[in-house]
This record gives C-alpha cells, sequence and structure tokens, in this order.
C-alpha cells in the first residue's frame, strides 16, 4: 500500500467555508490542505449572487442596525428552529467577518460616501445586505482564493471524496480519488474540516451546480455523524424558467414586482406590508399557488418585473442577472419581463454541528451549507449563507487549531481498512454488467424529490416517495458502469456519489414523513399551522445497523426570544 | 417545444492509450433552448458514458466548461444548440493546453500563470477598523477586470501561447491590471515589474480576440496597453 498523504489539518471542500477554514489554520501557524472535487474557484460559492449579511448601518434606512436585531430576523425568519445562541454568534461576528473580506480585496458596491453599499433582502425590514453588483458570491470566492494563493496553501484539486476514517471514535482522516488519474489514496489527519457544500442536486428542478451532491454528507453520514434537519429543503421562489439558475433576491432588493398572468401583484394577498420582500418560503409558496389556482403563465411560472427600475439601474445593480436572463431565457429585462418559478435552493440541513464546527466524531468539523449548525432552522434569510460560511469557516478553523492531532503518527488501521474496502467495491462496480445505468437512476430520484417532497407536502405522496426512493436504493446496487476509463471517469465519480445522494434524498422524505406540522420551508397541507407543542425540536438521523436511518428528535436552543406567530 | 436531431461530432483523446485523437459522432435528438453542456450530458447519460468534460454550475460563473463549439471557443453552458444554425456541431477541447482526455485540458498551467502575477491585494497601509473608503468614481476602472471566472478561454484564442509557452497570456495580464487599477492597492512598482517584457505585455499581438471571446466582458487588451502605458515613462 502506499503511503498515505498526510497533513495536520485537512479541510474537504474549496468553496467559501472551506477556504475561509483553511486561511484561518494557516494563519494560526498549522500545516493545512484543502482537498476539493473541482478546482476552488468552481465551487458553487461563486454562484450566489444578491448579498451577505452584516449590520454595518451603512445605509440611512438601516443606520440604526445592531446585530440583535440581525440576530432576531434570524430566528424569526427561522420559523423559531434556529438554535439561537448560535444565531446570535453568525450576526455578532458578521460584521467583522465582510469587513475583513474588504480588506482582503473583495470588490463590494460603494455608496457615495465610500463605504460597502447595502440592500434590503427579505425578513429584514431595510438595507443590511452587502454586495458586490449581483456578483457577490463570485467577488468573495475569489478574492479568499487570492488570500489561500499568498499564503501558499496546498490543494489536491478534484479529489473526490469517498471516505471518511474514524478510529476508536475519533476523525483518522479520508479516502479520496484523484479523477485525473483515477488513484485512490488516504489522506491521515489530526483534523479534517468538512465544508463539502449542498445537496439540491437531489432535486431535478434546483438552481445548484451539477457539482452539489452532498458527497461530503454522506460520507459523514456513513461515518456514524448524525444528519440534522434534513427535511427542510429551501426553494427560492424566483429561479429562471427552463433552466432553474438562480435570479436573485436582489433583484426583489432593488425593487422588482412579482405578477401573475391577470396582472395582479399578488403577493398583495400573501404579505401585504412587505410585499415581495417576503421570506423565501412564503413568496415561494405565493408563487405555487398562484400557479395551481390557474393563474401562472403555461409551463408554470409568474414574471419578475424590473423594467421600471430603469437600464442604468439594471446595468449597474443586475449586470449578472440582465446577462442570465439574456443568454438562457432569451429576454432582456430592460425590456421584458423575466419568467420565474420556484426552485429547489438550499439546504438547511446537513452534518450536525456546533458554533465551533464540532460533529459528533472526535476531529470532525462541518462547517458552510454541508453542516447544520443550525442557524437556519427551516428557513434560510437570504445573505445568511455566504455569511455562515465566512463566521463558521473562521470559527471552525480556529478550532481546528487548538486540536492536539497531527497527520501521522497515529494509528491508522481503520484508515488502511477503509482505503481498501473502498478499492475493494470500485472493482467489483467495475467488473458487474449487465445492469442499468446510475443516470437513470439518479433522473428518477431527482423526479421524485421535485414531484412529492416539494414546496407543498402531504402525506400520501411522501410515503410514496420512500417507498420508490427503497427501490431506487435496490436497483443502485445493480447499476453497471459504462466504459472502463482508469482516469477522468466521471461514470464511476457519478455513481460513487449517487449512492449517498439516495441517502440524503432518504433521510430528506422521511423526515417529511415524520414531521407533522408546518414550519418554515417545510409545508404540509395535511398538517397546516406550526406545532411549538410538539415539533419544536429539531430532527436527527443516524445510519442505523441494517443500512437504514433511524429518526430521532433533539430540544431546540431557545434563549432570549420567544415564538412567536410569524408575519410579515 | 420544438425538437429536432442533431450530430454532434465529438474529439474523442486519450493520450495515456498512446492512440491518436478521432471524432467520434453522435445523433441526438434535442429540445429548443437546450445548452451544449447539457447536450454533452444527455450523450454521456444515454449514449457513452465515457465520455470526459468538465463542468459545475452551467450558469456561466464557474468557469469550467469552456471548449471548441464548432470551431469557436466558448463556454458550452452558455452556447444553445439551437442557435448555432446548424445540424451537425463539432466539439473540440480548448485550444493551447495540453489534453488530458476528451474534452478535458491540463489547467495546471494555465492557473501557474495566474499565480506568477501575485493575484492578491497588496495595500501599504495597515488595515482600518472598518471598510476602506473608496470614493465611486475612483471605483469603476478595475471593475471589468474582477468579473473574470478564470474559464481560459482567452488562452484558448490567443495567438501567442502557442509560439511562446511562457507567456503569461490574457487572463493572467487582465488580472495584473485589476489590482493595478485598484485604488486600494499600492504595490504598483513592483507589479509593473511582474510583468515587463516580451513574456509579458510586450508579447501581446493586440488583436484583440480576448476582448471578443469574454463570456463575462473582461477586456484584457485594454488593460495590456494600459499597462503598457504605465511601464512606458519608466523605460524613458
Amino acid at each position: 500500500m502506499q503511503d498515505h498523504i498526510r497533513h495536520d489539518i485537512l479541510i474537504v471542500g474549496g468553496g467559501l467555508a472551506g477556504l475561509r477554514a483553511a486561511v484561518a489554520v494557516h494563519d494560526g501557524g498549522r500545516d493545512v490542505a484543502v482537498m476539493s472535487k473541482v478546482y476552488p474557484i468552481r465551487s458553487h460559492s461563486g454562484a450566489a449572487q444578491g448579498g451577505v449579511n452584516a449590520s454595518l448601518g451603512n445605509h440611512p434606512d438601516g443606520d440604526d442596525d445592531t446585530w440583535e436585531r440581525h440576530a432576531f430576523d434570524t430566528i424569526k425568519g427561522s420559523d423559531y428552529l434556529a438554535d439561537q445562541p448560535r444565531a446570535e454568534t453568525l450576526a455578532r461576528e458578521a460584521p467583522d467577518r465582510v469587513v475583513e473580506m474588504e480588506h482582503w480585496g473583495a470588490y463590494f458596491s460603494r455608496f457615495e460616501d465610500g463605504r460597502i453599499a447595502q440592500r434590503p433582502f427579505g425578513g429584514a425590514g431595510f438595507p443590511r445586505t452587502c454586495f458586490a453588483a449581483d456578483r457577490t458570491g463570485h467577488h468573495l470566492l475569489h478574492t479568499l482564493w487570492q488570500q489561500c494563493q499568498k499564503r501558499g496553501i496546498v490543494f489536491y484539486s478534484e479529489w473526490q471524496l469517498t471516505d471518511i476514517a474514524v478510529e476508536e471514535g475519533r476523525v483518522a482522516g479520508v479516502v479520496a480519488l484523484h479523477i485525473p488519474t483515477g488513484e485512490l489514496r488516504a489522506f491521515e489527519a489530526g483534523a479534517v474540516v468538512l465544508a463539502g457544500g449542498g445537496h439540491g442536486r437531489i432535486f431535478s428542478k434546483t438552481t445548484n451546480a451539477y457539482i452539489n451532491t452532498g458527497s461530503a454528507t454522506a460520507a459523514a453520514y456513513r461515518a456514524g455523524a448524525r444528519l440534522e434537519d434534513m427535511e427542510f429543503v429551501q426553494f427560492h421562489p424566483t429561479t429562471l424558467f427552463g433552466t432553474n439558475i438562480l435570479i436573485s433576491e436582489g433583484v426583489r432588493g432593488e425593487g422588482g414586482l412579482l405578477y401573475n398572468s391577470d396582472g395582479e401583484r399578488f403577493m398583495e394577498s400573501y404579505a401585504p406590508s412587505v410585499m415581495e420582500l417576503a421570506p423565501r418560503d412564503i413568496v415561494a409558496r405565493a408563487i405555487r399557488t398562484e400557479v395551481n389556482e390557474g393563474r401562472g403563465f403555461e409551463g408554470e411560472y409568474v414574471h419578475l418585473d424590473i423594467r421600471h427600475l430603469g437600464p442604468d439601474v439594471i446595468k449597474s445593480r443586475l449586470p449578472g442577472i440582465r446577462q442570465i436572463a439574456m443568454d438562457f431565457a432569451g429576454v432582456d429585462p430592460i425590456d421584458t419581463s423575466i419568467p420565474v418559478q420556484p426552485g429547489q435552493h438550499y439546504s438547511m440541513g446537513g452534518v450536525s454541528s456546533d458554533e465551533d464546527g464540532r460533529t459528533d466524531i472526535e476531529g470532525l468539523l462541518a462547517v458552510g451549507e454541508c453542516s447544520c449548525v443550525s442557524v437556519h432552522g427551516a428557513n434560510r434569510l437570504g445573505g445568511n449563507s455566504l455569511l455562515e460560511t465566512l463566521v463558521f469557516g473562521k470559527r471552525a478553523g480556529d478550532f481546528a487549531l487548538t486540536l492536539n492531532g497531527s497527520g501521522g503518527g497515529g494509528e491508522t488501521r481503520a484508515l488502511d481498512d477503509a482505503v481498501t474496502r473502498r478499492r475493494r467495491s470500485i472493482e467489483k462496480l467495475s467488473a458487474r454488467e449487465g445492469g442499468e445505468r446510475q443516470a437513470v437512476v439518479r433522473s428518477e430520484m431527482q423526479d421524485i424529490m421535485t414531484d412529492h417532497v416539494g414546496v407543498y407536502r402531504e402525506e400520501a405522496a411522501l410515503e410514496r416517495a420512500v417507498t420508490e426512493l427503497l427501490e431506487l436504493r435496490d436497483r443502485y446496487r445493480r447499476v453497471t458502469l459504462d466504459g472502463s476509463a482508469s482516469h477522468l471517469n466521471y461514470d464511476l465519480i457519478d455513481t460513487l456519489e449517487l449512492e449517498g445522494m439516495l441517502d440524503l434524498a432518504l433521510i430528506t422524505a422521511l423526515g417529511a414523513v415524520e414531521r407533522t406540522e408546518c414550519r418554515g420551508s417545510h409545508w404540509r397541507t395535511d398538517h397546516l399551522g406550526r406545532d411549538d407543542g410538539n415539533w419544536m425540536k429539531h430532527t436527527m438521523a443516524t445510519l442505523g445497523e441494517d443500512g437504514l436511518p433511524v429518526i430521532d428528535y433533539e430540544d431546540v436552543i431557545i434563549t432570549s426570544y420567544e415564538p412567536m406567530e410569524r408575519k410579515y | 417545444m420544438k425538437s429536432r436531431t442533431f450530430t454532434f461530432a465529438i474529439e474523442r483523446f486519450d493520450p495515456e492509450s498512446g492512440g491518436k485523437p478521432r471524432v467520434q459522432e453522435y445523433e441526438i435528438e434535442l429540445a429548443e433552448g437546450t445548452t451544449v453542456l447539457e447536450a454533452l450530458h444527455q450523450i454521456q447519460a444515454d449514449l457513452d458514458g465515457s465520455l470526459a468534460f468538465r463542468y459545475a454550475c452551467r450558469g456561466a460563473v464557474c468557469g469550467s466548461c469552456a471548449m471548441l463549439i464548432s470551431g469557436d471557443v466558448g463556454l458550452a453552458c452558455r452556447t444553445q444548440v439551437h442557435g448555432l444554425d446548424t445540424s451537425v456541431i463539432t466539439i473540440g477541447p480548448l485550444p493551447n493546453l495540453p489534453v488530458l482526455r476528451d474534452l478535458v485540458v491540463d489547467m495546471d498551467i494555465f492557473f501557474a500563470k495566474d499565480a506568477a502575477v501575485q493575484p492578491w491585494l497588496q495595500p501599504d497601509e495597515p488595515a482600518p477598523e472598518r471598510e476602506r473608503l473608496v470614493p465611486p468614481e475612483e471605483w469603476g476602472e478595475a471593475e471589468p477586470y474582477t468579473n473574470c471566472i478564470l474559464c481560459a478561454s482567452c488562452h484558448g484564442v490567443c495567438p501567442v501561447p502557442s509560439r511562446d509557452p511562457d507567456y503569461l497570456g490574457p487572463a493572467a495580464l487582465g488580472k495584473h491590471y485589476r489590482f493595478l487599477a485598484d485604488p486600494r492597492d499600492t504595490a504598483d512598482g513592483k507589479r509593473l515589474k511582474l510583468v515587463d517584457g516580451e513574456h509579458g505585455v510586450g508579447g501581446c499581438d493586440t488583436v484583440w480576440r480576448c476582448v471578443r471571446v469574454c463570456p463575462k466582458g473582461v477586456p484584457p487588451t485594454k488593460g495590456i496597453l494600459a499597462t503598457r502605458e504605465r511601464l512606458s515613462p519608466e523605460r524613458d
């Protein structure tokens, strides 16, 4: 067996959370490396558009903003499922993390006085969202990547994580496959920070990149970590009809209006005081209802209109959106409304972790979308996900510095076993013949999730989803590869990832069946209303001995904010 | 939606097998609105799982899928199949970089050029407690260059790399100008030295191909010419 690759602290994932953690570890003086299945700047953080929340108070309409107000808005937006001290940490540390990105070179848009510009977003009553045109994620991701280049941080690009090895309750390292060569290797590490992103691709209609398959989340689950609140899936109200590419909430923040096919500004019936700037779950349901009741356009979409903003504002504040609408829908928003519909956008659930990234497994930390801290609860506010990556990426990096383990010298039997097991399973998969392709199973899973585990949910459809997903897991065991390339074998990578996606899909559907209430993004048409008496708790999924998830519950941490009815 | 049958003639190559590049044809029916990237995915899923190509966001922001499409360099995700006005679409890897397999090229060479211009903000004063204040009139010159997604389309169309492998290339030189033009960056003297000479801004043929091909509106040639201006008085 080849020597293991060794690092004190290994980060898995090269998006914003992973890069921010890497910078923290490097600046703390420890040996660190980042593994990513793509080149880091290809990460989906770069697709974030609208902005990042921080109570800077730079806009006259929000100059009395405080982090406490930000924390309250986040908790209310979460439909009171967020763990309150953690939401407070997110809001309290936001200004420092955002200003730091400016210091590192992020090209934020500016107000006339030279300060970072802020725009209104859903769930906050005034401008709190800092932005760089409508390409905030791109600017932040490239800035952090540049800071990593400056520090000479080691990257393992195009390495696909397959397994996390645990030795006596402590992380020992990971197994990964080098996509360009097909080489399978063990990475020994004293601590592993998972920052693998979300898993939106378990749905067919999603704003997520092809790469958002949740491979880190699924690997943590297989290694014994608990997954939290997986049934809470954010459906973004405005994704482009056809491709479901994201059309930023910033469009509504800049004054974009929603119209149905009768020409009515329908948000008046759903959130009369804040209209289009209601939180995402509310706007997504409003659009679905309009479509379901026959007031959508053919193809199940509504219109997002920004013509009244005029060419100057559109070109300076929303240039990326204009380009997307022209490239992918053939409409120029200066002259024509944008056709939009809800689509899966963000995974509130993930690897259960705390404000320092700690999971159930010692030495294994999780941050960013693959984690569930939980600060977003049942519904994430726009502008809080970029923020989460920066705040908890840094905190996890700082915490990793305090862990004693180093890469090397420890017991590695679990890691050696994990490599051997994975090698054998790949050999077995490669030798199998005559079965169906993974792509067929994948696409059926995605349709099941979109059709039955979507914006509106009810028991019969959810039960059906569970049954069908269990069948797909059986079919998955017989899939065969097409071709036998030793390197750059994407059919192999896709097949390995699908195993985890099926786990995540099943856990999502199971959690949704069990939760008989409406809270945030989880809306049960057969159980209307929030049920704080029974459901003020997090859903926890653990891998059972029979290979199926075991569902359990844990109380929400409530400190300063009494749950109230959530009205906008 | 209207659908039509297309022939995709895709360059296949595996340098490890010792064979030569060959063209493989796939016939596929595609609905209007399908992008080249979606077509490649459909081919990979339905017809040939061994086809290798890179992708991530499918929304023209990640920079993964630059390739040759009907003879022109472009992002596969941003190119509409029906907009190509032909039923036979040729697909090849991005030029000027070694092929690893099929449509996947070795990007390490390209990223090394980016790193060579020290693409990070270098201010000489310690950071203030809050953000640095930049008046809007100084905020703008660098902006177009900040939108680079490092897709290497510009590198693929540039005439220089094929005769000078050490040429920094339009992406790196554009990135260099992004920092030169940033009012917060004060390392101009040091920066200019990094790109002086024939492998730097002196090597550009100023044929503006990079500007035309850029999917994000970055104008590297313009930045290169502005950098030359900045260099010339120092030569005098």
